[in-house]
C-alpha cells in the first residue's frame, strides 16, 4: 500500500461567529491512482476538509501526509512549494487569470516552480491542452472562452507539473450537464490512463457513484468509507 | 528561492492592462517630480545669485584695526585693588593707528597658508569729490585691482572701462556710479579728489562701478593702492585693511580667531557678519523642500490608492495564485513591483520634464540693476537634486506600495474561494 494521502486524526474549531467543531477525528488514506469522491450535505465539512487536505488552511490539529511525508506545521513557504509541485486544484468557479491568455494561465504554475527552460513548460502545456482537446484555444484570452472550456484550462493548470493528487472542489457544480460529464470523462480518463490520484468534493450524486470510492461525510465525521 | 521573471510578467501584465490607471498614477510622480526638480534648481539659483551679489565682495575674513577700549584697563592690572570694586569715568578708547602695523609680513604669510586662497591689502579712507564749488564725501579704497579681479569677481562690477585701465594707470579711478551720475561724469573724464588736509589730486576716471547697492554706488570709489598711499601722504606700507579669502569658507570662523590672537587685530568672519544671509537662505530651502515633499506625497497617495484598488480587483487572482503555489512574498513582491515600476517610469519623465522646466526658465530673459552681469533667471542645474528627487521618487512609491501589497500577502485564499 502506498497512500498519496493520509490524513490522521484531524479536528478543526472555527471561533467565530460561535465556537463550532466542524470536522471531527477525521482518519483516512488515498491510494496512488485511486479515483475518490467526498460527498455530504452542504455545510457538512467536507469542503473545509478539502481546504486542509490542499494545505491551504492551516488552523487545524491531526496530521496530514502528502507522498508519506508530514506536511502538518511546516512554514507558509513550504507549503506553497508543495501546492505548486504536488498538488493541482480544480475549483467551482473557473478561476483563471484573465488578463493573460489560455496557454500563459496553463504555464504559470511550471513557470513559478521554475524546474524547466520555457521552450520545455510552452510544450508541456501545448501537450496539456491537446489532451483536454483545446489547443486551438491556447492563444485566446481567458477571458473570452466559455464556462466549459475555463473548467478544461483549470483543469490543464492542474496537470502542468504532474502533481502526485488533483482535488477538486465541486468542479462540474457551476457546468451545465453536457459540460460537466466532459469534465468527468476527462477525470476518468486522467485516472485510468494517467494512473492520477483525485480526490473531488462534489454533492453531485451521479458524479460520485461514477468514481471509484466514496467517502461520505456527515456533521464533521466520515460516516461511511468503503 | 524568488521567481523574477514570473513576478514581473505578471506586475507588467496588470500595469499594461489597467494602462489608465497606471498612467494617471505614473503621472502623478512625473508632476512631483518635476515640480520638485524645476523648484528646486531655480530656487537654489535664485539663493545662489542673492548670496553672490553680497559674499562675492565680501572677504572670508576682514582684517583691520578697529579703534575700541582697552579690555584689560591699567587699573585692573594693580594687584592691590584686585579683590575691590574699582570705579572710572570717561573711559576713553586706547590710542591706535588706523594702518595694520607689519601689514605687509602679515600678508606674506597669510599667502603662505595652505587653506587661503589669497590675503590681499586695501586701504580705507575719506575723500571729497570735488566738482567746481561742490564737495561730495565719498570714500575711496586703495586696491590691488587685479588681485580683487581673481578673488573677488571685481570685474563684475565695473559697468564701463576694464579693471586693466586702471591697473596701468596710477591716477587712474573707479568712479561709483551713483558719483558718476551726480557729477556727469563719464569714463575718460577728469575728477578732482581732495584728502581730509584739504589737498587736491586730479584723477582720470578709467572706469564706473555699479555694485547694485545705491547707498554704496553713492560714495565709494576705487583706485590703485600708490594712488590712495598718495592722496594720503603715506609711505609705501601704510595698509588699513587685509581681505581673505578661503579655499572652504568653513575655515573662515577658526582662522580669524587666530588672526585676533596671533596679531592682535579685528579679524571679522564672512558668517558673523552676513549671518542674515545664511538665514534667509535655510528659510528659502525650508520653503522649496517642504513644497516638494508634500507633492511627493500627493502622488505616493495617488500610488496607494491605485494599488488598493487593484488589489481588490485581482483578489481572485491573488486567491488562484496562492492556490497554484505562489507564496505570500511572491504575491507581495508582484504588487510591490508595480509600484516601484510607476515610481522608476514616473520618476524618468518627472526628471525630464523638470529638467526641460528648468532649462526654460534658464532661458528666460531677466533684467535687474542689482546684478548687471545677470540677463537670464538663475537656475542651478545641480545633479545632486535630480539624484534626490529620482530617490526620493522610489522611496515614496516604495512606501505607497508596501502597504496594499502587505494586505495582499496577508488574504486567505481558502476565505476568497469559499466566499464566491
Amino acid at each position: 500500500m502506498n497512500p498519496v494521502l493520509k490524513a490522521k486524526n484531524i479536528n478543526k474549531h472555527f471561533k467565530k461567529p460561535v465556537p463550532f467543531h466542524v470536522l471531527k477525528d477525521i482518519n483516512f488514506e488515498i491510494q496512488k491512482g485511486e479515483f475518490t469522491s467526498i460527498m455530504g450535505k452542504s455545510g457538512c465539512g467536507k469542503s473545509t476538509l478539502l481546504y486542509i487536505l490542499s494545505t491551504m488552511d492551516t488552523d487545524y490539529t491531526g496530521e496530514l501526509y502528502l507522498n508519506n511525508k508530514l506536511v502538518s506545521g511546516q512554514n507558509r513557504n513550504i507549503l506553497s512549494h508543495i501546492r505548486n509541485r504536488d498538488i493541482g486544484f480544480v475549483f467551482q468557479f473557473h478561476y483563471l487569470l484573465s488578463e493573460f491568455s489560455v496557454l500563459e494561465n496553463v504555464m504559470l504554475p511550471a513557470k513559478k516552480l521554475a524546474e524547466k527552460s520555457h521552450e520545455e513548460i510552452e510544450n508541456d502545456a501545448m501537450t496539456k491542452l491537446n489532451i483536454l482537446e483545446i489547443d486551438h484555444l491556447a492563444r485566446k484570452k481567458a477571458s473570452r472562452i466559455s464556462g466549459g472550456e475555463k473548467q478544461r484550462v483549470a483543469i490543464a493548470r492542474a496537470l502542468i507539473n504532474n502533481p502526485a493528487i488533483i482535488m477538486g472542489d465541486e468542479p462540474t457544480g457551476n457546468l451545465d450537464s453536457y459540460n460537466a460529464d466532459n469534465v468527468f470523462n476527462i477525470f476518468r480518463r486522467l485516472s485510468d490512463e494517467e494512473g492520477l490520484s483525485l480526490l473531488i468534493v462534489t454533492h453531485d450524486t451521479d458524479f460520485a457513484h461514477k468514481t471509484d470510492r466514496i467517502i461520505e461525510m456527515s456533521d464533521g465525521r466520515i460516516i461511511s468509507e468503503p | 528561492m524568488t521567481n523574477w521573471k514570473v513576478i514581473l510578467t505578471i506586475a507588467k501584465t496588470h500595469l499594461l492592462t489597467k494602462i489608465r490607471q497606471t498612467a494617471t498614477a505614473a503621472l502623478g510622480v512625473t508632476f512631483g517630480i518635476a515640480a520638485y526638480i524645476t523648484l528646486v534648481c531655480f530656487m537654489t539659483g535664485l539663493n545662489e545669485m542673492l548670496d553672490n551679489l553680497v559674499l562675492n565682495q565680501t572677504p572670508h575674513v576682514h582684517i583691520f584695526n578697529e579703534i575700541e577700549p582697552s579690555a584689560v584697563q591699567p587699573i585692573d592690572r594693580y594687584s592691590e585693588f584686585s579683590n575691590a570694586f574699582n570705579v572710572v569715568h570717561s573711559i576713553k578708547p586706547k590710542q591706535s593707528l588706523k594702518r595694520i602695523h607689519n601689514a605687509v609680513p602679515i600678508i606674506d604669510y597669510l599667502n603662505k597658508q595652505e587653506n587661503i586662497r589669497g590675503a590681499i591689502p586695501q586701504i580705507k579712507t575719506q575723500i571729497f569729490y570735488v566738482s567746481g564749488a561742490i564737495e561730495l564725501g565719498g570714500n575711496l579704497t586703495g586696491v590691488d585691482i587685479m588681485k580683487e579681479v581673481e578673488l573677488f569677481n571685481f570685474e563684475d562690477y565695473i559697468v564701463s572701462g576694464t579693471p586693466e585701465a586702471l591697473h596701468h594707470n596710477d591716477n587712474g579711478i573707479l568712479l561709483g556710479s551713483g558719483v558718476a551720475q551726480k557729477m556727469s561724469l563719464q569714463v575718460g573724464s577728469r575728477i578732482q579728489v581732495s584728502n581730509s588736509k584739504g589737498e587736491a589730486f586730479p584723477l582720470k576716471i578709467v572706469g564706473i562701478y555699479q555694485s547694485g547697492i545705491a547707498e554704496l554706488d553713492d560714495i565709494q570709489s576705487f583706485a590703485n593702492i600708490k594712488t590712495a598711499q598718495k592722496i594720503l601722504g603715506e609711505s609705501e606700507n601704510y595698509i588699513t585693511d587685509i581681505n581673505v579669502k578661503l579655499h572652504d569658507i568653513n575655515d573662515a570662523i577658526p582662522l580669524a580667531e587666530k588672526i585676533e590672537n596671533q596679531f592682535h587685530l579685528k579679524a571679522v568672519d564672512i558668517k558673523t557678519a552676513n549671518a542674515q544671509f545664511e538665514t534667509g537662505t535655510t528659510i528659502r530651502n525650508l520653503i522649496t523642500y517642504a513644497v516638494s515633499i508634500t507633492l511627493l506625497i500627493v502622488a505616493g497617495f495617488g500610488i496607494y490608492n491605485i494599488l488598493n484598488m487593484l488589489i481588490y480587483e485581482k483578489m481572485n487572482d491573488i486567491a488562484i495564485l496562492k492556490a497554484t503555489g505562489f507564496s505570500g512574498r511572491d504575491v507581495q513582491l508582484i504588487f510591490m513591483s508595480q509600484a516601484v515600476i510607476i515610481g522608476f517610469v514616473g520618476g524618468i519623465l518627472g526628471l525630464l520634464l523638470g529638467l526641460g522646466l528648468s532649462l526654460a526658465i534658464d532661458q528666460t530673459p531677466f533684467n535687474t540693476e542689482a546684478m548687471p552681469t545677470i540677463s537670464t533667471y538663475p537656475v542651478n542645474h545641480n545633479p545632486i537634486f535630480y539624484i534626490i528627487g529620482f530617490v526620493f521618487a522610489m522611496i515614496s512609491t516604495f512606501l505607497a506600495g508596501y502597504l496594499p501589497s502587505l494586505k495582499a500577502k496577508k488574504i486567505d485564499p481558502v476565505h476568497i474561494i469559499r466566499g464566491q
